[in-house]
């Protein structure tokens, strides 16, 4: 019986790396390629990425000893805002949109996003968005002084950042910055999810999608509901601080406590928004070096698609001090109690994944094992601080900060580094060095349990977050100067990693179509991939398309 | 060196021929979703703050009910569902008429807004600054007239292509897009209608 082929190799060859042509900035100015959007996205948030981190040394410079005077309070508050604001909105968010435009087509064998023109306008607003809250620095006082950035925290609570109290246009570019970001995301993620339902290539029902692709539509989907109420508490705040509106306004019956909420309907699926993607590379990096099949195609699915759910009824654990009344109390203990079902089921896939595979070891792999490690530590401290009675007395204390570092650095970073070791060479057509990945790791590793370990003691001292200084005889002093130290070492790794990153472009070893062996359709393609991704709209009939290809003899259509 | 040219074999035919959703209409969806949740947080707000305004006036002193507006606004939900439908038949000039139509219940129901405004402002004294209720009411159907603005917008434009001669029957899918927007700034209008008119005097 004549029958339909699978035929996934391009055999067109990259085209010829030429010398630098004069017009290449206009080129990348003007590019609505999806590859060239997801790169300008992760360099634009790796530059953010080192801001935040000189941020964070500033801080914990301070806070390394007693009665410290190293910075002036007025630039303390500065600090942590603009740490807290640039890294959920100006690094979170842009490197894995970019991560997700430049893998998702690529994955689903697709030409290019859906829309391709408002992908370069999400691009650009959320990249003027991060220019916007920097030039606070010189622009928020007018011409009467500059160094006058947002000091409202990175929530930024009411009535705070009411005009009387927060004087000057600090907050204002701080309202705005958040609310382009806002508008970018939104485009970015309807940009997502239509290319995922509209682009997938022939044969690629849902049910053979890869997860990377799968989690990428439950964040996006997530990003409508979550960034959404924060671009309209954002436009409230504005009319308020603008044309003398009265929503946060307590003088005049307003509510600070409808901004908490407004906050956190936002502010804890954004947690679930950053973590998909981190999620999303753990789930392909994994089964490529145990060289076994994802283990629980469907329950990852499933557990995915419920966190997406959950996490949205879960914001107010982030207000138990508020006080909500013994029925709220309850509901948000339970869901947040819940939402770590479906959580572990995805760590005991990926155990399962790894459980009698091959392993190999590469720098990709061990950022995982890191990650596994990592993100069960945070979701314990986290099932710890979802019981109400355990909050009251620990929240807003460093427990908490050790906590969701733990999450956005142990957990999310490090699968995000993992992410670039394991993609770099599809990006560049070149390895990245391994000896300086595993200085990268082993520094990183290092810094990140320093910091992040030792921060937990403070906290569960009685240190309260965002405080200037403390006295000596409070016996936080040892604790904070080892956190302190650990951020020297993570510092130290974050070089190396941008070291090498640059070097691996010039001297690095050639890659070919697919170093790791793999078996999603990126692999398919010439590294780097040329602008039209697929020379032959590829076919697939399983989840491993390049398996199929490889293994003809065996290919697991025939046991999906 | 991995072959670069294998193909294999599939037991069976491929299924179903291979069709997925128009991106234009799962995009709108998108978009749908996205601006729903903006609208549920301003109509939280608003109920949040029914009654808790520390000065007057209030809205049941000053609210009448935009009865002639709503009906115009509803209407055109279904004039822009006829010129959809007109075009996939290819009536041309029927398509031309109805979105015709459609532009025009718009601009009436936001004329109808604005005479509000100007009796509420000038004639009330209720400004965004007076209470919360103004802050509330202005910003929460200010949002919602800002929608129907951007749809008179894509409308006229539309129009425009149509009195030209440049909308043709493969543009149908488009218009549908476009007509499901619509459709949204109505339904939000009768959740804006229900709260504010309805429950919040």
């Amino acid at each position: 019986m004549a029958t339909p082929v699978l035929e996934a190799i391009d055999q067109t060859q990259a085209p010829p790396q030429g010398p630098p042509r004069p017009n290449v900035i206009y080129t990348w100015l003007t590019t609505v390629d999806h590859k060239k959007i997801g790169l300008m996205y992760i360099a634009y948030a790796l530059v953010f990425l080192l801001v935040g981190g000189v941020e964070a040394i500033l801080m914990r410079i301070q806070l390394a000893v007693p009665n410290n005077h190293f910075i002036s309070p007025q630039v303390f508050n500065q600090l942590f805002t603009m740490h807290g604001t640039t890294m959920v909105f100006f690094v979170g968010m842009p490197i894995l949109f970019g991560f997700g435009n430049y893998l998702v087509p690529l994955m689903i064998g697709a030409r290019d996003m859906a829309f391709p023109r408002l992908n370069a306008f999400s691009f650009w607003v959320s990249a003027f968005a991060g220019l916007l809250l920097y030039f606070s620095y010189f622009g928020a006082s007018g011409l009467y002084a500059a160094g006058s950035a947002p000091d409202v925290g990175w929530f930024a609570y009411a009535p705070l950042t009411a005009k009387v109290f927060s004087p000057g246009h600090s907050t204002d570019y701080w309202t705005l910055a958040v609310f382009l970001s806002g508008v970018g995301s939104i485009g970015t993620a309807l940009n997502i999810v239509t290319t995922i339902l509209c682009m997938r290539c022939k044969g690629m029902k849902m049910s053979r999608m890869p997860l990377l692709p799968w989690l990428y539509l439950v964040m996006a989907s997530l990003v409508f509901v979550a960034v959404s109420p924060l671009t309209a508490a954002q436009i409230m705040l504005t009319l308020d601080r603008y044309i003398g509106s009265h929503f946060f306004d307590t003088q005049a019956g307003g509510s600070a406590v409808l901004w908490m909420h407004f906050f956190w309907i936002f502010g804890h699926p954004e947690v679930y928004v950053l973590v998909l993607p981190a999620f999303a590379f753990v789930n392909e990096i994994v089964p490529v070096f145990s060289r076994k099949a994802m283990f629980g195609y469907p329950a990852m699915v499933a557990a995915s698609v419920s966190i997406g759910f959950i996490s949205l009824s879960v914001w107010a654990h982030h207000m138990f001090t508020v006080g909500l009344g013994a029925a709220g109390n309850t509901f948000f203990v339970f869901a947040t109690m819940v939402i770590s079902v479906p959580t572990g089921i995805k760590i005991f896939n990926w155990l399962a994944t790894i459980w009698g595979g091959k392993i190999i070891f590469a720098t990709p792999m061990i950022f995982c094992v890191a990650f596994l490690f990592q993100f069960l530590i945070a979701g314990l401290t986290g099932i710890m601080l979802s019981a109400a009675p355990f909050d009251w007395q620990l929240g807003n204390s460093y427990f908490v900060v050790a906590h969701f570092h733990y999450v956005l650095v142990g957990s999310i970073l490090f699968a995000l580094f993992g992410a670039f070791y394991y993609w770099y060479p599809k990006v560049t057509g070149k390895m990245m060095s391994e000896t300086l990945g595993k200085w990268h790791f082993w520094l990183f590793l290092i810094g990140f349990h320093l910091t992040f370990d030792f921060m937990h003691v403070p906290g569960l001292l009685g240190m309260p977050r965002r405080i200037y200084t403390y006295e000596a005889g409070r016996g936080w002093g040892g604790w904070n100067f080892i956190v302190g130290v650990g951020a020297i070492f993570q510092a130290a790794g974050l070089l190396i990693f941008c070291y090498n990153l640059v070097r691996s472009y010039y001297r690095g070893k050639e890659a070919g179509h697919d170093p790791w062996d793999a078996w999603t359709l990126e692999w398919a393609v010439p590294s780097p991939p040329p602008v039209y991704n697929f020379a032959i709209e590829p076919t697939v009939n399983s989840r491993r398309p390049l398996w199929d290809l490889k293994h003809p003899e065996d290919p697991d259509s025939d046991y999906e | 060196m991995m072959n670069t040219s294998s193909t294999i074999p599939v037991e069976g035919a491929i299924e179903a021929p291979w069709t997925l959703p128009y991106r234009g209409t799962v995009g709108m969806a998108c978009l749908i979703v996205a601006e729903a949740a903006i609208f549920i947080i301003f109509v939280v707000a608003y109920i949040f703050y029914i009654g808790k305004s520390i000065s007057g006036p209030t809205p049941a002193q000053v609210l009448e009910l935009p009865i002639f507006g709503t009906i115009c606004l509803l209407s055109s939900s279904i004039t822009v569902h006829f010129a959809s439908s007109a075009l996939r038949k290819n009536n041309l000039h029927g398509c031309t008429a109805f979105l015709a139509g459609t532009v025009l219940l718009g601009a009436i129901f936001l004329a109808t807004t604005a005479r509000e405004w100007y009796h509420l402002i000038y004639e009330k004294g209720l400004t965004i600054q007076t209470n919360l209720f103004g802050t509330t009411y202005y910003s929460l159907v200010g949002l919602h007239a800002t929608h129907v603005v951007v749809g008179l917008i894509l409308l006229s434009t539309t129009l425009a292509f149509s009195l030209t001669g440049h909308l043709k029957e493969e543009h149908e899918k488009k218009l549908e897009v476009l007509s499901l927007y619509w459709h949204f700034v109505d339904a939000v209008w009768v959740v804006v209608f229900l709260v504010v008119y309805v429950l919040g005097r």
